[in-house]
């Protein structure tokens, strides 16, 4: 293992992960609920009457944050090197897995780890090792 | 208001991701390759998330009763069982392939890309796909007793 340190940016990551962790805070003092990305889109793909306008807002603010980004600055860079079946394939493996698994790095990563919860933590670790793996078999064993 | 307050939520977690570089698929695999030349940084933002996190989730522990007078539903889920275990396996191998989790897959859908796109429609794809045994599932598990009698 080397230390890439000329792609380290601790300053964006610090101040950009308080924002995350600060949108978790903001969510569940005021709606109570845990800002889990998997969970909420999980939602609605069986929607139910009353549970689905803070859902859709909660999925606009994502999906609105590079428009109000683009407003003020030019967006940072977005670098995807996956070709399109690769994205398919992981899209699956991501869809049916945050499902099965209760949660994504969102859910289990900021708030499962936030509020301790060792089933999180649990499931943390295992995406986490799978992602570090995957990596590895793909970078430095089929195409080194 | 409950809307008002989840879209700008979400909207600070875009903006979170953005910043941080999370929404940044090349950025994640320089994280998740730890035996090439690794970039540390996307530890921090999960130390940055947690840190600010912690508190909130501490506070509301303890209240019934959102500041807006909604009920706290917190995850009673605390069971490590083999389905939280297998589940979140898969999705670090999906996470792993392409770089991108649920919440960048919505930030990069709102920048146009089409890559971003692809693996959204792919990802609800997924979830249709849970959806789906699930509901055979339930159906089996209710069938069987009617079936007994």
């Amino acid at each position: 293992m080397s230390i890439a340190w000329n792609a380290f940016t601790p300053a964006s990551a610090l101040i950009g992960g308080a924002m995350i962790g600060a949108a978790a805070a903001l969510f569940v003092v005021l709606n109570g609920r845990i800002a889990g990305v998997s969970g909420i889109l999980g939602g609605l793909a069986r929607p139910q009457a009353g549970d689905v306008s803070w859902r859709i807002a909660f999925v606009a603010g994502l999906v609105a944050a590079p428009l109000a980004w683009r407003v003020l600055a030019a967006l940072p860079e977005i670098r995807v090197d996956a070709s399109f079946p690769a994205l398919v394939a992981a899209g699956l493996l991501v869809g049916v897995g945050t499902r099965y698994g209760g949660g994504c790095t969102s859910g289990h990563g900021v708030c499962g780890v936030s509020r301790a919860s060792p089933r999180s933590i649990a499931a943390t670790v295992a995406f986490m090792a799978a992602g570090f793996a995957t990596v590895f078999v793909a970078r430095h064993l089929i195409a080194p | 208001m409950y809307t008002v307050a989840s879209f700008a939520a979400g909207l600070v977690f875009g903006l979170g991701l953005l910043v941080s570089g999370m929404a940044n698929p090349a950025k994640v695999l320089g994280f998740l390759d730890i035996a090439g030349a690794w970039d540390p940084s996307l530890a921090l933002v999960m130390a940055g998330a947690v840190a600010v996190g912690a508190g909130a989730f501490a506070l509301m522990r303890k209240r019934t009763r959102t500041l807006l007078g909604a009920p706290v539903l917190l995850p009673s889920a605390r069971r490590i069982d083999r389905r939280v275990i297998f589940g979140s396996l898969v999705f670090g191998v999906g996470w792993g392939l392409a770089g991108i989790c649920p919440g960048p897959a919505l930030v990069l859908a709102g920048t146009g890309s089409a890559k971003g796109l692809a693996f959204l429609a792919a990802m609800m794809a997924g979830n249709g796909v849970f959806e789906f045994l699930e509901k055979k599932k339930r159906v089996a598990a209710g069938l069987a007793p009617t079936r007994s009698t």
